[in-house]
């Protein structure tokens, strides 16, 4: 059976409705008699709530409902929003409330929404709302904040501590003990977030004949918000649709399951209309999860060859306000960090400590840029202090191919074993290097010098788990008028799961691409669903998408053979036809089998005949699929102003096989635009009273066309031995280890002043900080 | 406070409305008549995702009222190829995967229609600068890029055809 | 972020708008939009009245005569961007209009609005304080002209009464064959400027500097003269020394610092973009410096 889809790069099924304005996002959808929501919130960063008055609000002309915690239905209204990702070394499993009750927790959350025929006259009425409140001491630094006697984020928690763990494995005292080298490291990540373009949004319509609630939202996780605000209402699952309709990017904070989600539902039951709120940027800046946030005191202990004997370390994770998620990201963090190396012994300790700052979950990357950054800077440090290499020092320490699977010694936070199921990195290392031109760099460097230019090289590797479970499912099912219906529990945001689904079930039915009907996104088009977030769709909608395709292509064949008489060995399926390759070669639609397999009212079907040609499969991962990656980095700094501006960037990536390399190669370029971001760009800044001072695109700065050069990307398919297809996630890996890849070349190309650099974004005035402390300027100005 | 007419042509097309004075273009474009290709990214004029022709220039359209456009012509994602073909641009998106989720590419497409039209043979760092007042966060740009350079190599590969003939 | 409610005028001539800025309540001037209406839709200003500009084709205009480069206030800076006078007379606007937004917000951004809404980080009224430009204001009393050295009268803040609008600005031209420079450091393409220099430089026989402006902006309320800088250099030969000492001239500001750089980086940058900009005015007068 021919896959001729699968690997090619087959061109977006998405990309003409985008192009030509006809996209359909939440705010797009139309309902007749839909009012507009804003929503009153917390100005300050923590705070009781004392009294909330809304008659000056109520009286203004198109006006319709003020609406408080204490007009939210049960359980809304006394639950708070439920936690997804329990874990026992929570010690405070905080989550907020659709509607603050009694305290505010970080500036923004919601205390109230206003409903009105326009989000214009919303705007003025929230406005005139008067919202009392006694201020109290709020906690902005979790260095701070982890300390006795810090201001509480919560003002009934004994501590501001919501979680401390330990990962380890091997004796890390002894490693250290005799160790021939140990170095130390800090290291500080700031906070930033996945600012995808499109903000939130939710769009709610109550048929109350059916009772049925029907909600837009630009989530990443419909059934999953399905379920949550069943519960939080007290309906059943049926009477609630959700569907994610196009989605603007997600990059993980539209994962989250949020308050609006729960409050517009609530405000549309009670009027009796539909509403609609659509976040303004403003509002994702203050109430979008965020991510980062990580100080790291890591040591590493090596032998005088530079091979690592173990690593210890000291991380505070500040993970704001609450813990929707739990703490899934520091936990991924912390998991991450022995990577493609061998690690004999481990030791971090990890302290999960509450701000009153929104909270932050995972965001592309998913804490892991955080830990390579840690191993990744202590390799540097290794490489400079025993004067070696530092493509060579990682090469010493690499887990080698025939080591494969390998078992880390740690637990994943999927609760599986942490085994590398299969990946070749000395060779993905190697591939970077030689696209990179890593070898002849040193004279490209010399060159420069002469000029005057300070040029430098980085590289960086990385593991990556994805994958991730429980399931994904989907349904194919053939239509009478011969076309392929396809539904799914994946959603988009871009990545083009459409197109990526659409491609193995072409291959396994045999039908066109262009003949798939496909439903994404959408709670009453399959029954049970998760949806995107760590890099988990390929593979698990992947697999499933082979798994029903296989399956109707047996039931097609299998009818086909019966109807026309021949036996199914002889049995081609293409373009939507099941043809025989004997004789006169007789041939039956795809269209016709359907409707054979309808049946006649009243008659049996024949033996071996199921209902209708249909399959629903619901694949589930028996642990996470490890991608990899090694980055290289070649930047120039400008000494005299800090400025960086990178030259050239080449990505080795290992996502198993590939799908469509149109696709991933457009994952890999974008997730390095986010690592761009991280590394030199995004710092969302607090001041000591956790007041967010950046809240505009003027202030938190994204990387534009002139920042993010176009990378060469090579690909190494080790094929996931774990499912079917042999894929690996591919949406993160452009991100994770480009922080530290881009660090390092610009300590490279500073090496002449020796200066060292331990925090993202490493701005420009930090690196001319450094430059000074060192006395460089001396040294630069007299010439 | 303030209701006002104001006629806007948009895509060939005259609308004549009352209008609140501080309705945006961008909302007026949206929801007053319909077309909901322009998207809003921001509101304050960075994202670029609202980008419209004004009179033939590119122009934020969340930086300006409804009741400004009053006597001009707009031209929207809509607009670019209104005869159901995809223009060569369009193509060109589609065969070098210059867009994801589809959120910034109509503000991309006008943009860089405004540049094509001015600069038939731009260079790759002319593309970017181009593109710096329009925020990308799915495709780090590579693909817009790409089917901006090969948009301007078709047109031109077309205009000297057309010339010939 | 939807902007409080307003009254829109659109008077058709100046005396018009004159006169509606003086007798409406919390009245501002809407000219390009693309500093004002931001401000509007986060509801930092509440406005009552907006009156735009936009119809007054009288305010929109390039001409050169008199020694002077005239400009109209709501003149386009993608006008400014592309007039063969400004090039020609004035190549410092030319190349500062590289820096200045986008193409979007240049198409639509406007020279008067530009320099009534007075950033610290803006380009243009930068050029104008090399330049000592005078700004022409009007209102229902008439013209009155504002040299520009007066015109900055704090962070945000103009000489300019709140009844008064920009009409058009004057740059006195310098000798064909000077050498302008034009640096400045911003984070990314067309961001504001965390610091930046505009230097002009009119060198006469045996290389003698007949007349020096190094003006600085993004590092103080307004664009900054630096008369030390100036002194320095005129009337003396121009080297590579003099050009350093110039520049170091700038370390002696009072910077600012906010969330996007502290004061003394913007002091470094003070110097090392003096530096730079200078070096390219000597380049472009003929010096090797």
């Amino acid at each position: 059976m021919g896959a001729k889809h699968f690997g090619a790069r087959v061109k977006r099924l998405e990309d003409p409705a985008l192009l030509t304005g006809h996209g359909r996002f939440v705010d797009d959808v139309k309902l007749p008699g839909a009012l507009h929501a804003c929503f009153v919130r917390s100005p300050h960063a923590h705070a009781k709530l004392v009294s909330i008055d809304s008659k000056f609000a109520m009286i203004m002309p198109g006006v319709h409902a003020v609406i408080a915690a204490a007009d939210l239905p049960e359980p809304m209204r006394a639950d708070p929003l439920p936690m997804l990702l329990p874990n026992p070394a929570l010690s405070a499993a905080r989550t907020q409330h659709a509607l603050a009750r009694e305290e505010v927790c970080y500036v923004g959350q919601p205390v109230a929404v206003v409903i009105a025929e326009t989000r214009y006259i919303a705007e003025d009425a929230a406005a005139a709302l008067i919202v009392q409140y006694e201020v109290l001491a709020a906690v902005a630094d979790c260095r701070r904040a982890a300390e006795e006697g810090a201001a509480r984020a919560h003002g009934d928690l004994p501590s501001n501590i919501a979680s401390t763990f330990r990962l380890t494995y091997g004796d890390t005292d002894a490693a250290f003990a005799d160790a021939a080298h140990v170095f130390t490291e800090g290291l500080w990540q700031h906070r930033g977030g996945g600012m995808a373009i499109e903000t939130r949004a939710v769009l709610v319509s109550h048929d109350p004949v059916v009772d049925l609630l029907t909600v837009w939202s630009a989530t990443q996780t419909p059934h999953i918000g399905r379920r949550t605000l069943a519960d939080l209402l007290g309906r059943d699952l049926q009477s609630i649709r959700m569907i994610a309709p196009d989605v603007g990017g997600g990059f993980g904070p539209k994962a989250i399951f949020y308050p609006e989600e729960a409050v517009i539902p609530a405000a549309a039951l009670k009027l009796g209309r539909p509403v609609k709120w659509i976040e303004d940027r403003r509002e994702h800046f203050l109430c979008a999860t965020q991510e980062r946030d990580q100080y790291w005191e890591v040591a590493i202990a090596v032998d005088a060859d530079g091979k690592i004997r173990g690593l210890r370390g000291r991380m505070l994770h500040d993970t704001g306000a609450f813990v929707p998620w739990g703490i899934v990201l520091p936990y991924i963090a912390a998991s991450t960090v022995p990577g493609p190396y061998v690690v004999p012994a481990y030791r971090l300790e990890t302290s999960v400590v509450f701000t009153n700052k929104v909270p932050t979950t995972p965001v592309r990357g998913a804490g892991r840029p955080q830990a390579v950054f840690a191993m990744e800077r202590l390799l540097d440090r290794v490489a400079r202090e025993l004067n070696l290499d530092r493509a060579e020092v990682r090469h010493r320490n690499l887990i080698q191919p025939e080591q494969m699977p390998y078992e880390v010694g740690l637990l994943f936070r999927d609760g599986k074993p942490l085994v590398y199921d299969s990946g070749d990195y000395p060779r993905g290392q190697e591939k970077a290097l030689a696209l990179g031109e890593y070898e002849s760099f040193r004279e490209r460097q010399k060159a420069a010098l002469d000029q005057g230019r300070f040029i430098g090289i980085g590289l960086a590797n990385y593991v990556e788990g994805t994958g991730l479970g429980p399931f994904e499912g989907v349904t194919v099912r053939i239509l009478p008028s011969g076309k392929v219906a396809v539904a799914t529990g994946a959603t988009n945001q871009g990545q083009g799961t459409r197109t990526t689904l659409s491609q193995i079930v072409a291959d396994h039915v045999g039908c066109r691409l262009e003949d798939i009907v496909m439903t994404i996104g959408d709670t009453a088009a399959i029954a049970q669903g998760v949806g995107a977030f760590a890099s988990r769709q390929a593979v698990n909608a992947g697999s499933s998408a082979l798994v029903a395709g296989q399956a109707v292509r047996k039931q097609l064949i299998a009818l086909a053979a019966r109807t026309l008489a021949v036996p199914e060995y002889d049995i081609d399926l293409e373009d939507g036809q099941a043809t025989s390759r004997r004789g006169n070669k007789p041939s039956i639609s795809f269209g016709d089998l359907a409707r054979l397999a309808q049946g006649i009212p009243g008659v049996s079907l024949p033996p071996g005949q199921a209902a209708g040609i249909e399959h629903t499969a619901y694949y589930t991962p028996s642990q996470a699929a490890y991608c990899s990656g090694t980055h290289v980095a070649e930047v120039q700094v400008d000494a005299m102003t800090g400025g960086v501006k990178i030259l050239r960037y080449t990505v080795a990536h290992d996502a198993g096989r590939v799908i469509n390399p149109l696709i991933v190669d457009g994952q890999v370029q974008g997730g390095v635009a986010h690592g761009i971001g991280n590394a030199l760009f995004e710092w969302m800044q607090y001041d000591a009273n956790a007041q967010p001072l950046t809240t505009s695109f003027a202030d938190y700065m994204l990387p534009t066309a002139t920042d993010v050069p176009t990378c060469t990307i090579a690909h190494v398919e080790t094929v996931n031995p774990l499912n079917p297809l042999g894929v690996k996630g591919a949406g993160e890996g452009g991100t994770i280890p480009a922080p530290a890849a881009i660090i390092s070349a610009i300590e490279d190309a500073l090496s002449p002043f020796g200066v060292h650099f331990a925090e993202t974004p490493l701005t420009p005035e930090r690196i001319v900080a450094a430059m000074r402390a060192a006395g460089a300027y001396e040294r630069l100005f007299a010439a | 406070m303030g209701k006002q007419a104001t006629r806007v042509t948009v895509n060939g097309k005259s609308y004549a409305r009352v209008v609140d004075a501080r309705l945006t273009l961008a909302d007026f474009l949206r929801h007053e008549i319909n077309l909901t290709g322009t998207h809003l990214g921001c509101e304050h004029g960075v994202c670029g995702a609202c980008t419209v022709l004004v009179d033939g220039r590119s122009a934020r359209s969340c930086l300006m009222f409804a009741v400004q456009a009053n006597g001009c012509e707009v031209t929207t994602v809509e607009g670019l190829a209104p005869d159901g073909k995809l223009s060569v641009l369009q193509q060109a998106f589609i065969d070098n995967h210059g867009l994801q989720c589809g959120f910034c590419t109509p503000g991309m497409l006008i943009t860089l229609t405004e540049l094509l039209r001015e600069n038939p043979e731009p260079s790759e760092q002319e593309v970017r600068e181009a593109l710096t007042g329009n925020l990308c966060r799915c495709t780090g740009y590579a693909g817009i890029v790409a089917a901006a350079l090969d948009a301007a190599q078709r047109l031109r590969g077309g205009a000297a055809k057309a010339e010939a003939e | 972020m939807k902007p409080a409610p307003f009254d829109y005028h659109a008077p058709r001539q100046l005396k018009e708008a004159a006169e509606l800025l003086a007798k409406l309540p919390n009245a501002k001037v809407l000219a390009g939009g693309q500093s004002l209406v931001p401000m509007m839709n986060f509801r930092y200003l509440i406005v009552d009245h907006l009156v735009d500009l936009g119809g007054l084709d009288e305010l929109r205009g390039i001409a050169v005569g008199d020694g002077l480069l005239r400009i109209g206030a709501m003149t386009s800076q993608r006008d400014l961007e592309s007039s063969a006078d400004v090039a020609r007379h004035c190549p410092l606007m030319a190349e500062a209009l590289r820096h200045v937004g986008h193409r979007q917000t240049r198409n639509r951004g406007t020279i008067g609005g530009s320099l009534a809404h007075a950033d610290p980080a803006a380009e243009l009224p930068a050029v104008c304080a090399a330049y000592d430009a005078t700004i022409h204001a009007a209102s229902v009393r008439g013209i009155r002209q504002i040299p520009f050295r007066e015109f900055g009268t704090g962070f945000m803040t103009t000489a300019l009464a709140p009844d008064e609008m920009i009409a058009a600005v004057d740059l006195p031209i310098w000798r064909l064959g000077h050498g302008h420079g034009f640096h400045e450091f911003a984070r990314r393409q067309g961001d504001f400027a965390i610091a930046g220099a505009a230097a002009l430089l009119d060198i006469g026989a045996d290389n003698v500097v007949r007349r020096a402006v190094l003006a600085l902006f993004g590092v103080t309320a307004s664009p900054l003269r630096v008369e030390a800088a100036e002194a320095r250099l005129t009337g003396q030969p121009l080297d590579a020394g003099a050009i350093r000492a110039a520049a170091a001239a700038a370390w002696l500001i009072e910077p600012i610092s906010d969330i996007h750089a502290g004061g003394e980086y913007r002091r470094h940058l003070a110097q090392v973009l003096s530096s730079r900009a200078l070096n390219d005015a000597a380049r472009r007068a003929g010096i090797q410096a």
